[in-house]
């Protein structure tokens, strides 16, 4: 191999590491266990809704949510209203102005970019590698 | 020939120190960066930032970087176990022993560090029967995102973690502590 040829083939592998650095480097763009609710909420004139696990994780065990406000353990499988939620179910067991913040301020919870499809996001989603 | 053991060098050092940056540095996205959030919404002047609230909490490398049931055990975090005033907390520390495994090494399920969390009907019996060895269980369904998978991938350490549920050696001591399938 001539000295010239050698020098670009190394030259490559560089690059090739730096790229593969940048990418590693780079944080995961949603946080591990956000769900986008979106069925409606956009046809409705509102952004989608982020709902964020590692908030909620904090200050509820899983149990709170998934076994006494009755929210089923699988993005999409909860068919939760506006409705509901002011009638203080599912989201609206807490979020009623008393122990989070009530259902008037609508910005705080659709506050996802117009155009994200509901679903969970940041991990390998509940669907599984298999499916990726 | 002296360019290329220089090009060389090089190289090493670039991916060891990226390495290192993967290895040591946590860091999470601003909810402005994310991907999910607008940018434009006014809740982002007000809500939490992830950064804030999990560089506090005890390290882990995978998910969230967050070791949560260390959080939990360490006191790091304080959840409600309920919200409703006539709700029974269950409890449950019996280790359940999965021996179809493969080549892989057997699997503990602790009941302690799942019922912290959760409570006996997230899993049972629409997931798993209470019997031990009852239930069929597999990389295919979990993988799938059934079973296990319904939150190890999802909001629970993920699937590339896999010593952390294959952790009995075949033919141990540790193996010798079950009977029937089943440690209290």
């Amino acid at each position: 191999m001539t000295g010239a040829a050698a020098r670009w083939r190394a030259l490559v592998a560089v690059a090739a590491v730096v790229a593969v650095a940048a990418i590693d480097a780079t944080p995961a763009a949603a946080e591990y266990g956000d769900v986008v609710i979106n069925r409606r909420a956009e046809r409705g004139g509102v952004r989608p809704v982020v709902f964020p696990h590692w908030f909620h994780r904090i200050r509820f065990r899983c149990k709170v949510c998934h076994s006494e406000l009755g929210f089923r353990m699988r993005a999409g499988a909860n068919d939760v209203l506006m409705a509901d939620v002011i009638d203080g179910k599912f989201c609206g067991m807490c979020h009623n102005g008393q122990t989070a913040w009530g259902a008037e301020q609508c910005d705080l919870c659709h506050s996802g970019k117009p155009g994200t499809p509901p679903g969970i996001q940041g991990g390998n989603e509940t669907r599984g590698p298999g499916r990726w | 020939m002296r360019v290329r053991r220089a090009l060389v060098a090089v190289l090493v050092a670039v991916a060891a120190a990226a390495s290192a940056q993967v290895a040591y540095k946590r860091a999470w996205p601003t909810l402005a960066a994310d991907g999910l959030h607008d940018p434009a919404s006014p809740a982002l002047a007000i809500l939490q930032e992830p950064s804030e609230a999990l560089s506090a909490l005890p390290p882990d490398f995978a998910g969230n970087l967050v070791n949560w049931m260390a959080s939990l055990d360490g006191g790091y975090i304080k959840p409600r176990s309920t919200v409703l005033a006539d709700t029974r907390v269950t409890l449950r520390s019996t280790d359940v022993l999965l021996k179809r495994t493969g080549e892989l090494p057997l699997v503990v399920f602790p009941h302690r560090q799942h019922t912290a969390w959760l409570d006996c009907t997230n899993c049972h019996d629409q997931l798993f029967q209470q019997k031990a060895g009852g239930t069929m269980i597999n990389m295919f369904l979990i993988l799938q995102g059934e079973k296990c998978g319904v939150c190890h991938g999802a909001v629970a350490f993920p699937l590339t973690e896999c010593a952390r549920c294959h952790s009995v050696a075949r033919g141990s001591d540790a193996e010798k502590t079950f009977r029937n399938l089943v440690r209290e």
